[in-house]
């Protein structure tokens, strides 16, 4: 059945890369088109910074640094998990529009459509730690451990937010609309920032909350940032092991979470995007 | 395999669970030629588009695309053929002319041979107005118009179309049409399913009619035509009180005449134009006034009525329809 074909293909077709850049742009233009895609990394973490920083940092006490200080990395580390969801609802959308068909029947490689998605994700996370990095600035956080403890902090961040996009995609693959990834978002997530060491210190916890708090990722992430940045002392003697090895135990969860999930992620986007 | 075959269908079976959607259809559409799919709601029409353009991987079976197996080289036979699904798939946050740009970047046309053939397309669609406007702001027939022009301009030698008038008023269903011929003329093949039988008859070389998942009836539309039954002759009469007379003398032509009293209007089975003629010289010679005399043959949509058991138009299983739309997305 190997017959040579009447009209071989005269195109062809586009490189990963030249594919992902093309699909990369057409998401920029949809931020640009709807700017309020960017409201979760944007007003939504500056009103965070303000609240706690105005309305609760008075009434919580961080040994060794004053509350603002403490509060940016935390809100760094939020930002760069909710941001990773970015990609969840695109994905969401696309496969609920028809778009993935369209992508499907064009000779691009397969792997086009979550590649451009987790660029246009880092991308926008990217953003929205930039209006962060500012908006700490504006009231009194500083980098104070010398230029490459604070790059390297930034690229843990990115790192981390590499290993979220996989949940992102998963949690879109199984997701049958926006808004069941947007409750999503809200049951498991939000919650997930908070039980962690990004808002208060966990010390004060009862001592069940503080384990799982400590052990939480998020906190590894939010630890190695205030020590990469000079925001924080030292986790104490009596936080667990993985405070007191943070940079290390974030790129340990990082590359956990992708093990685990990439696969579960990609197994889920085929089976959504099979029949 | 023949090289002049442009499609080819071998034994398709798609399963869901328990439910055969497709059960082993086969066909072969010689390059260069329209078949048109007929087939009532949840025939498995789409589901058979979804395989041969490789959305979709058969249980078993298999197909070729421009000389390609959907199985082994799917990637060629993206490289090849252009699809329009049943379901909407622009994007609604670009504007017409992006998305031609876009899907014309991911099929691998250099930059420069796109924005012509995308202002060409434009065209042909009557998109040249809205071009820079955002899709969220088309219409239904906008949108569906845009959907077909984005999957022709990469020029693939191969098309697919699932229901591409559903929703085109007559005027822009006419002007696909035409658009359509145009591209048979010059060389591409075109496989179309559709719910409307004069569709078919216009465009389609061949049909095939499915059914719930299998091939019931395959062959140029004259010939499924002639299967659906004889024509008939249809006399109507001027006066009412002549037509007892007129069957008289139609009796004595031809058998089986059916009387329609209201409509004043004779009908009988008839083999052919010989009979029409006979008829003919026999009432010219009796002189009842006759208004009209004409020889009807059945229409595609006696034949879908004659090999399904219902109308084109009958939806015997909407719930699963309704499900299916969600499937889809
Ligand atoms: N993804 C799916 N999961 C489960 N069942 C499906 C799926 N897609 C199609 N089906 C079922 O397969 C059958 C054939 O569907 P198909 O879409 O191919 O019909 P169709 O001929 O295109 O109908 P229509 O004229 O309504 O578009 C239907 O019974 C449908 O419910
Ligand atoms: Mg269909």
């Amino acid at each position: 059945m190997s017959a040579v074909p009447a009209h071989p293909p005269v195109l062809t077709p586009p490189s990963l890369l030249r594919a992902s850049a093309i699909v990369v742009r057409r998401n920029l233009i949809h931020i640009k088109r709807m700017p309020e895609l960017l409201l979760d990394v944007t007003i939504q973490p500056v009103m965070f910074v303000l609240l706690f920083a105005y309305v609760f940092g008075s009434s919580i006490s961080v040994p060794g640094t004053n509350y603002r200080e403490f509060l940016v990395p935390g809100i760094m580390a939020q930002t760069i998990v909710f941001s990773s969801f970015v990609v969840a609802l695109g994905l969401t959308s696309d496969l609920d529009k028809g778009i993935v068909d369209r992508f499907k029947s064009l000779p691009i490689p397969r792997s086009t459509i979550l590649v451009g998605r987790s660029i246009s994700s880092l991308i926008h996370s990217s953003i929205g730690v930039s209006v962060m990095a500012v908006t700490g600035l504006l009231i009194g956080w500083r980098v104070r451990d010398g230029v490459w403890h604070a790059v390297g902090a930034f690229v843990l961040l990115l790192v981390f937010g590499f290993a979220m996009i996989w949940v992102g995609i998963w949690v879109g693959s199984i997701m049958r609309s926006v808004e069941s990834v947007n409750g999503f978002m809200f049951t498991v997530m939000f919650p997930l920032t908070f039980v962690a060491n990004t808002f208060a210190p966990t010390a004060s916890m009862p001592s069940w909350l503080r384990t799982i708090a400590e052990w939480n990722p998020i906190s590894s992430l939010t630890q190695s940032l205030r020590e990469l940045w000079g925001n924080g002392p030292q986790a104490g003697s009596t936080a667990a092991w993985p405070l007191q090895h943070a940079e290390v135990t974030t790129v340990v969860w990082a590359l956990l979470v992708t093990a685990v999930f990439a696969p579960l992620a990609l197994a889920a986007f085929r089976r959504r995007s099979r029949d | 395999m023949d090289s002049n075959v442009a499609v080819e269908a071998v034994d398709l079976v798609k399963r869901f669970g328990d439910n055969a959607a497709v059960d082993g259809v086969s066909f072969a559409v010689p390059a260069g030629t329209v078949l048109g799919m007929l087939g009532p709601n949840g025939a498995g029409k789409t589901t058979t588009v979804r395989m041969l353009t490789t959305l979709s991987r058969p249980t078993s079976g298999t197909g070729m695309v421009a000389g390609y197996d959907i199985i082994r080289q799917p990637e060629m036979v993206r490289r090849s053929m252009g699809l329009t699904g049943q379901a909407a798939t622009v994007d609604e946050l670009l504007t017409a002319r992006e998305n031609l740009r876009m899907v014309g970047g991911l099929s691998g046309m250099p930059r420069a041979t796109i924005r012509p053939a995308a202002d060409d397309l434009l065209e042909r669609f009557l998109l040249t107005d809205a071009a820079d406007r955002i899709v969220k702001t088309y219409s239904g027939g906008m949108r569906r118009r845009l959907d077909l022009a984005v999957s022709l301009i990469a020029a693939p030698p191969v098309l697919f179309l699932d229901e591409p008038t559903t929703g085109l008023d007559p005027r822009s269903r006419n002007d696909l049409w035409d658009v359509l011929r145009g591209l048979v003329r010059e060389g591409t093949t075109l496989l179309l399913t559709t719910q409307y039988l004069e569709e078919a008859d216009q465009l389609a070389d061949d049909i095939v009619v499915i059914d719930k998942g299998h091939v019931i009836a395959h062959g140029t539309p004259t010939d499924l035509k002639s299967q659906a039954g004889r024509a008939s002759v249809v006399l109507t009469v001027t006066h009412s009180c002549d037509l007892r007379r007129a069957e008289e003398l139609m009796r004595r032509c031809v058998e089986e005449v059916h009387l329609e009293v209201g409509a004043r209007r004779l009908t009988a089975q008839a083999s052919g134009l010989a009979d029409m003629s006979r008829i003919g010289e026999v009432f010219a010679a009796s002189g009842i006034a006759v208004d009209d005399l004409g020889l009807q043959r059945p229409s595609l949509d006696d034949v879908f009525l004659h090999l399904t058991g219902h109308r084109a138009e009958d939806e015997p299983d909407s719930t699963s329809d309704v499900q299916l739309e969600g499937a889809l997305g």
